[in-house]
């Protein structure tokens, strides 16, 4: 009788833990660790007023510090357009995008992303690292062409969940050719 | 008694409120004043602001330095009532007022984007003037 009870005590412990490690593994994409399919959540106003003006807030997490500082340091010229900041708020804007980088988190996909970068690299833009091409690679330049999606910069038309940090297949949704530039998800923040 | 504390508490908390709202807004009749100043002390001859050279402005386009050819419309569209997109494909709500009130309410966001656009299109910072002609033809777009 006591070895059915510890036999039975066991099989229900073993149960609860199985349980709860499947538990855990569902909260990858929003986990405060950062693991999984998601960067670590972050959140910034001035990052977020300001860079998202124009493009999608881009993730730090998507590239290394020292390429976050080049940008930072380049805004008069950002990529064909004065993209200026008055330095207080620049110097702020830099100061999380280098905290948060992806040679400074510890999310899995920072990490393939700085793995994927020659270490005397410094990309400007995420379209540049090879971890991005490699991702990208089955994208044709049809699919870059449409209306709703415009270009490889405009990450949130197919990647749903982009404004926090989630890339998963499971949010990625492409618009098709027929869908106007209007459907776009990306909203104006001015 | 109930009711005159109750009035009592509406009036502190209108007068409370209106100071912050009036320090964080101007309206677009105020920024004009601003540039006005400015356009008199930059060109003694200047009179006044016109809304037809606004939309002269706003609609040339321009061959810059490295050949491409500039202006508000490649942002904005040629109807400023409706949203812009930018080169990343990002949507612009509308530059005029009457389709965006937000519009010319924050001079540090004015001057910021005529420091950016203007330096782009014009390759130079605009003058008091093109601001206040600029702003007066946006305001007049019904």
């Amino acid at each position: 009788m006591r070895r059915l009870e510890i036999w039975r005590g066991a099989v229900l412990a073993a149960a609860v833990l199985a349980t709860g490690g499947l538990l855990a593994g569902h909260h990858e994409s929003g986990a405060a660790r950062g693991n999984g399919s998601g960067l670590p959540p972050v959140a910034n106003k001035p990052w977020q007023a300001e860079c998202g003006a124009c493009h999608l807030s881009y993730h730090p997490g998507l590239l290394p510090a020292r390429s976050w500082q080049a940008v930072m340091a380049g805004l008069e010229r950002h990529f064909g357009e004065n993209a200026a900041l008055d330095a207080p708020t620049r110097d702020a804007i830099t100061g999380f995008l280098v905290a948060n980088a992806a040679d400074r988190n510890d999310s899995r996909r920072s990490a393939k992303i700085v793995a994927s970068i020659a270490p005397g690299a410094t990309p400007v833009r995420i379209t540049e690292t090879r971890y991005f091409q490699a991702k990208h690679d089955d994208i044709g330049a049809g699919i870059w062409k449409r209306p709703a999606i415009g270009g490889a910069a405009n990450c949130g038309a197919c990647h749903r969940a982009a404004e926090q940090g989630d890339f998963s297949e499971r949010s990625v949704a492409i618009p098709r050719q027929t869908a106007s530039a209007a459907g776009a998800p990306v909203k104006a923040t001015k | 008694m109930r009711e005159g504390a109750l009035a009592l508490l509406r009036l502190a908390a209108v007068a409370l409120a209106a100071p912050v709202v009036v320090a964080h807004a101007a309206t677009a009749q105020q920024l004009l004043g601003g540039y006005a100043a400015q356009a008199t002390r930059e060109m003694p001859a200047f009179t006044q602001f016109s809304a037809a050279r606004g939309a002269e402005f706003y609609r040339a386009e321009r061959p810059r330095a490295d050949g491409v050819k500039a202006g508000c419309a490649g942002c904005h569209t040629a109807d400023p009532r409706a949203s812009g997109r930018t080169r990343a494909n990002k949507d612009i709500a509308p530059l005029a007022p009457v389709a965006n009130p937000q519009r010319f309410t924050d001079p540090a966001q004015v001057e910021k984007w005529f420091g950016r656009n203007c330096k782009d299109v014009l390759e130079r910072d605009c003058t008091a003037q093109e601001k206040g002609d600029f702003i007066a033809y946006l305001l007049s777009v019904r």
